[in-house]
């Protein structure tokens, strides 16, 4: 068990200083300006995308479900936080800025309004069987919208402007940790394997005595937590929001990114959601042929590869070391089934 | 006064609806999944529609050139995408038919743009009765549907294709052991339902005389909601929900406002699921192990 335990630790001491690492090196790299502002503004689109891509890969890669409407509850984080960010101010304390504080506070409350929404959406919908949520959940981003495009708070139909420009590289790097942190620790421990166990097979699950509803919800919340995060880092990046950003099309982006990464891996949501969202904007061209790319590419994935690219395949840095060192007699053997690395693969942003 | 008016209208929409629903309802009912493509069938058949008339063939034409090309879609698409996947999990078909109406709404988009091209009008006239203005589009709307929905019935009911899809809906496996050809009979349901769409397109176009890519996405989704409110699965389900989607919708647009429409449908469906998942016609089904 020791040493189980000791090969956790380096494991997780090798990662930080990775995430550490790489941290410190892109932000070098922006204030001595080797990353103009453009591909800065890119980066930061990056990790807005993955928070998004990462938390609905637990409800669509490791709980199985499908659900359509992640941009709604994207668009909740984002009016919620933009709203709060607009209206107060919090004064500086001490050496902390309180306009950090204030757009920190603001993302949560953006987060924790999605996963109210979640919670409510998912409690009739999660009763059911799996193709009701993708409909629900879509009927929901549609009621959204609407709602959006008909209250006088967000602007309505005209959007909602003077958003201050809050979201910059250490907040995304930030929340992107925080949600694959949060993702990794879940899928793997207790509660994680409940979850993919609803994924595998409803009713073994549910005859060894796991409540499905309950595992179901926990799943669906947490990833509308992070929807709402991404959503308010999205409207702190562009500063301008109209109902017409958080649409069907979004949903189907998140979902393509998620698909092609790989059902169940994290890494593969994080590459998929950095690939795709880096071509279309260097590549003009692909930018208009994209949605029917994305729409082939869909299809052909799932007729070839129904797990997706990565499959539940998981980048790990602990493991490249250890395949580099061959130092077996230090590393005690993990089970096969135990996936590991997280962070890892950040690098390749 | 008024109330009657909206009524009229509801139902016009409703039986729209309602044709859309059935083609929800029957392939659900026999490969268990939503065909996210079916609202950008009806999309594609008012296309093929729109140009058949630019082109200045007579109606009856058009509107055969519309069925032909949708059931021939349908047919492909369920060949291409769907059976290769037809025993895997159903998070990849249900990712596949959202791929596939993704694909026909940006393929549209490319070839025809996204420019709303204006239907021509090709029902014309109307009556009165009392002093109340009944057009005659809403006339044959209805009289379509309801043949459309009878004539199917009656096929479902007595005819031996329609027996097969009944036996493949129920139990798959068995149907198959009774020498019932599975896959065609699959195909079939397809190439009903996407020829219904077609109808369905072509009444649409007469009251919304606008075509263009998204228009089956919403109208499609709607239809949904229509079949899973009525029970899914179920003929005279879909025309229940159809009917009773296209009132209220009419209603809200009447004493409401339009904007709130769409939230208004999307509700009844969340209500429907919460109340009584299996919808207004449908049977409780028990999965076994």
């Amino acid at each position: 068990m020791s040493g189980n335990r000791r090969a956790y630790f380096k494991r997780t001491l090798l990662n930080t200083c990775l995430c550490l690492a790489f941290f410190v090196t892109v932000n070098y790299m922006i204030g001595a300006r080797i990353l103009n502002r453009y591909y800065t503004n890119i980066l930061n689109l990056v990790l807005i995308y993955v928070v998004a891509a990462v938390s609905l890969n637990l409800t669509c890669g490791y709980l199985g479900q499908l659900p359509l409407g992640h941009a709604g509850f994207m668009s909740l984080g984002g009016y919620t936080a933009a709203i709060i960010t607009t209206r107060f101010s919090i004064p500086d304390i001490g050496p902390i800025p309180g306009q950090a504080v204030l757009f920190f506070l603001a993302t949560v409350a953006g987060g924790i309004v999605a996963m109210i929404a979640g919670v409510l959406i998912g409690l009739p919908a999660l009763r059911l069987k799996g193709d009701y949520l993708a409909i629900i959940t879509l009927a929901f981003g549609e009621i959204i919208r609407v709602l959006v495009q008909n209250i006088k708070i967000t602007g309505g139909a005209m959007g909602m402007g003077g958003i201050g420009k809050y979201t910059n590289f250490s907040w995304g790097f930030f929340w992107t940790v925080m949600v694959v942190a949060f993702t990794f620790l879940l899928v793997n421990s207790r509660h994680g394997r409940a979850i993919k166990s609803v994924r595998e097979d409803e009713i073994a699950a549910e005859s060894v005595g796991i409540n499905l509803t309950y595992y179901k919800i926990v799943a669906f919340a947490g990833a509308a937590f992070f929807a709402g995060v991404s959503g308010s880092l999205f409207a702190h990046h562009i500063c301008y929001l109209e109902p017409g950003n958080f649409g069907y099309n979004m949903s189907i982006e998140m979902l393509v990114m998620v698909v092609l990464g790989g059902l169940g891996s994290i890494s593969g949501s994080i590459i998929a959601a950095t690939v795709l969202t880096i071509v279309p904007e260097v590549l003009q061209t692909f930018a208009t042929w994209k949605m029917i790319i994305y729409s082939l590419l869909l299809v052909v994935v799932m007729i070839f590869k129904p797990s997706g690219l990565m499959g539940d395949f998981e980048l790990s840095a602990a493991r490249l070391v250890r395949k580099i060192f061959r130092r077996k007699e230090d590393v005690p053997q993990l089970p096969e089934n135990y996936t590991e690395g997280e962070e890892t693969d950040e690098q390749e942003t | 006064m008024n109330l009657i008016n909206h009524l009229i209208n509801g139902i016009h929409v409703g039986s729209i609806y309602a044709l859309v629903a059935l083609g929800y309802n029957m392939v659900y009912g026999i490969v268990k999944l939503i065909n996210f493509a079916h609202g950008d069938i009806i999309m594609a058949g008012a296309y093929v529609a729109f140009f058949a008339l630019d082109a200045g063939m007579p109606t009856v034409v058009a509107v055969a050139a519309s069925v032909v090309f949708c059931v021939v879609l349908g047919v492909v698409i369920e060949k291409v995408a769907y059976r290769p996947l037809r025993k895997s999990a159903k998070i990849s078909l249900l990712i596949t038919a959202i791929g596939i109406s993704l694909l026909l709404e940006n393929t549209a988009q490319k070839l025809f743009s996204a420019t709303p091209r204006l239907f021509p009008k090709i029902i014309e006239g109307g009556f009165y009765v009392g002093d109340r203005q009944i057009s005659m589009t809403t006339i044959v709307t209805i009289a379509v549907s309801a043949l459309l929905m009878a004539g199917l019935t009656v096929f479902v009911k007595t005819t031996n294709a329609g027996k097969a899809m009944r036996a493949v809906s129920e139990d798959t496996e068995a149907a198959q052991l009774m020498g019932i050809n599975v896959d065609r009979t699959i195909s079939m349901t397809f190439a009903i339902g996407s020829g219904l769409a077609a109808i369905a397109a072509v009444l649409y176009c007469c009251s919304y005389p606008q075509v263009y890519p998204t228009m089956g996405a919403l109208f499609g989704i709607k239809a949904f909601v229509a079949a899973v409110l009525g029970g899914i699965g179920s003929i005279p389900g879909a025309v229940v929900g159809g009917l009773m989607i296209g009132i209220a919708e009419a209603l809200t647009k009447g004493y409401l406002s339009s904007m709130w429409a769409d939230a208004i449908v999307f509700s009844f469906l969340i209500i429907t699921l919460l109340l009584k998942p299996s919808g207004i016609l449908g049977r409780k089904v028990v999965e076994k192990v």
